[in-house]
């Protein structure tokens, strides 16, 4: 995975709320085998839309998708993480995501951040008066920042250092596997086992 | 203090533990599908990897296999070449499957308690948000993405922030013709679909301890709508019973051993939850959702709310969205609604029991002309068991399509789907937009309230037959 440190980029506001993951994409783009090439199904009921924002020409380029509350909701298809990361965006800010789909961006190196409603709120009305407004996002500092601006925000700070050293946490898990052998010879003779198959 | 269920499972599958550092915990059991599994296997062979425990790994085709044809190759080639890459990942990696046509294939959360490798006490995971399904078992268990997938795959565990817990007391009785699925939807509705985020859910009380073991799975299964990554069920001799006969149920000795320490699952008296909450049971109606998320839910006496009357700007903007997309007016009575499809099915609402309270509304009657019903088991041993009992037959003669084992119109991510402006009551678990087909219109139903609508054309429960 990328080391994250920080990332300087123009963002585009999505003033929706709830945006689940069969609207980011949707479950007829999820045959594919690879984690590339999701970027035409992102958004794509929405995109046919030409008022829709993604297809506003003065937000092109944008890295950062400013969102409404409860992003990520419903299913647990990382194919959406990889959907936005495939179109090109690198941060996603919002007052709410949802659990799966924050655990599955900080596997995947793609950075939710959260900021209070309000804030979210201002930073959509700037960008609507200026799409070229660049964020940094500092993840060292915890911190966006535009203009004289700054907002902190939490993140938790395991998750920080692994994307911050781009570490991929099964290696990371790996380094345990030993504990983890200690703990399957304790466990209880009545678990269940899929093999051999009984049925 | 006393810990809550929640948080002895927990307890029990710490493989360690440190300061500022996600717990590791162990995982019992691995159910994979072709959708969410393809690029965690090539994660394994990328890094030279092995499946570190494939027998605690088991295989199923549901998301994107065909409900009809079965025995026919897979028409879409691309749909084909996943469920291959799922068949060949399974043998290169000694992974047991159940392919389209085995006995034992279905959806992944209607295999698992079937084959009684679901069983209490345990921590389970599934590329897949339904897997909250199996906690009706007093399991943890919940769903994870693809690079999770590929992290139990090799190791066998998940580094995890423990979650806060949640009670959900859900006390009385409920009136006839209401359902576990009205108990679910009732509660989303209640906390919202963000409600549960972060939390665990232990659903309690009176009502929930009279449920069925596949009614309390049907609560548990639609967790997920309410925000919440898992939700549990205390067990009890419910449980045990339906644990007992199943082909990976202990045996002997085993037998003895699993239901001394499963006896020990439920939250001690002095636990204290992060939230409570409290359902009355004896006031909830047949429920039926009106927009295009979970928690825009209202009992089907209910007319189609109006936007204006919603207090909260962003719930006000998003049910404004909603009624334009499911092109509903406020104030229209719900019971006035007529539908084109109705489907019977999904990991929420497609096991036996299931089957069973549709076929006995639908016995001897004829659904609409104006409609279609489709009708999905969750799992191949689902539409043997039914046809067993002749209720294949009750749906065919009443007009319906009677199919094979899968997903299918839930996600429409096989042919089964609805076109643009179609309009849907459906048993399974997300109305968002698009979901069961591009621009489709859904009202998330109980199998009661789907067959008599099936019936009437209308929403409808079987009291306005």
């Amino acid at each position: 995975m990328e080391k994250f440190i920080t990332h300087r980029g123009t963002a585009i506001p999505l003033r929706r709320s709830n945006v689940d993951t069969d609207q980011i994409i949707p479950a007829v783009y999820l045959k594919r085998v690879t984690k590339s090439g999701f970027e035409d199904g992102l958004f794509s009921a929405w995109r046919s839309d030409p008022e829709f924002v993604l297809n506003n020409p003065s937000y092109a380029g944008a890295t950062i998708l400013v969102a409404g509350p409860d992003f990520g909701t419903g299913s647990s298809r990382e194919h959406a993480v990889w959907a936005l990361q495939n179109y090109g965006f690198k941060v996603v800010l919002s007052s709410r995501f949802a659990d799966i789909f924050r655990g599955n961006s900080q596997k995947a190196g793609l950075l939710t951040i959260i900021l209070a409603q309000e804030v979210i709120e201002e930073i959509w009305q700037k960008i609507e008066a200026d799409p070229q407004l660049a964020l940094t996002v500092n993840l060292e500092a915890k911190s966006v920042t535009y203009g004289e601006t700054s907002h902190s925000f939490q993140i938790d700070d395991y998750t920080r250092w692994r994307l911050m050293e781009g570490l991929d946490d099964i290696g990371l898990t790996l380094k345990k596997i030993d504990q983890v052998g200690a703990f399957e010879s304790e466990r209880a003779s009545y678990k269940p086992k899929t093999l051999p198959a009984l049925q | 203090m006393g810990k809550t269920l929640a948080e002895k499972i927990w307890a029990d599958h710490i493989v360690s533990s440190a300061a500022n550092e996600p717990d590791l915990l162990y995982i019992d059991l691995h159910l994979i599908h072709e959708v969410t599994s393809p690029q965690a296997f090539d994660g394994l062979r990328l890094a030279g990897r092995p499946v570190r425990r494939p027998d605690l790994t088991i295989a199923t085709e549901d998301h994107n296999v065909p409900t009809l044809n079965i025995d026919q190759p897979i028409a879409d080639p691309v749909s084909k070449l996943q469920v291959d890459t799922l068949r060949a990942n399974c043998k290169e990696f000694g992974v047991r499957i159940h392919s389209l046509g085995d006995s034992q294939q279905g959806i992944v959360h209607v295999v698992g308690p079937q084959l009684g490798i679901t069983q209490p006490g345990m921590t389970i995971v599934c590329g897949d948000s339904h897997t909250s399904t199996h906690g009706a078992f007093g399991a943890l268990a919940f769903g994870i993405g693809t690079s999770e997938v590929e992290h139990v795959l090799a190791t066998q565990t998940l580094p995890l922030i423990r979650p806060k817990t949640m009670a959900i007391n859900v006390e009385g009785t409920l009136k006839e013709g209401v359902t576990s699925k009205d108990i679910i939807l009732a509660i989303i509705a209640k906390i919202g679909t963000g409600g549960g985020q972060g939390y665990v859910l232990e659903y309690r009380g009176s009502a929930i301890r009279a449920l069925s073991m596949e009614g309390r799975m049907t609560v548990c299964n639609m967790s997920i709508e309410a925000g919440a990554r898992a939700g549990l069920i205390a067990p009890d001799e419910t449980t045990f019973a339906y644990v007992n006969d199943k082909p990976h149920a202990p045996q002997g000795a085993d037998w003895d051993a699993a239901v001394a320490y499963w006896k020990t699952l439920q939250s001690d008296a002095d636990a204290v939850f992060d939230k409570e909450i409290t359902i009355n049971a004896d006031d909830l109606e047949p429920f039926v959702t009106w927009g295009t998320n979970p928690g825009q839910g209202l009992p089907l006496n209910a007319v189609v709310p109006n936007p204006a009357d919603i207090a909260d700007a962003e719930e006000r903007g998003a049910a404004e969205r909603a009624l334009t997309y499911m092109g509903l007016v406020a104030g229209t009575p719900l019971k006035s609604i007529s539908v084109d499809t109705v489907f019977l099915g999904s990991c929420t609402n497609g096991r036996i029991e299931d089957l069973r309270a549709a076929a006995a509304v639908l016995k001897g009657k004829k659904i609409a002309s104006t409609l279609r019903l489709l009708v999905v088991p969750g799992s191949a041993k689902v539409r043997l068991q039914a046809e067993s009992e002749g209720l294949d037959q009750i749906f065919l003669d009443a007009g319906a399509e009677w199919r094979n084992a899968g997903c299918s119109m839930c996600l429409g991510m096989n042919p089964d789907q609805l076109k643009p402006q179609e309009r849907a009551a459906s048993t399974s678990n997300r109305n968002f937009e698009g979901r069961q087909g591009k621009g489709g219109r859904t009202h998330l139903v109980s199998p009661l309230v789907a067959a008599a609508t099936a019936i009437r054309g209308t929403l409808s429960s079987p009291s306005d037959l």
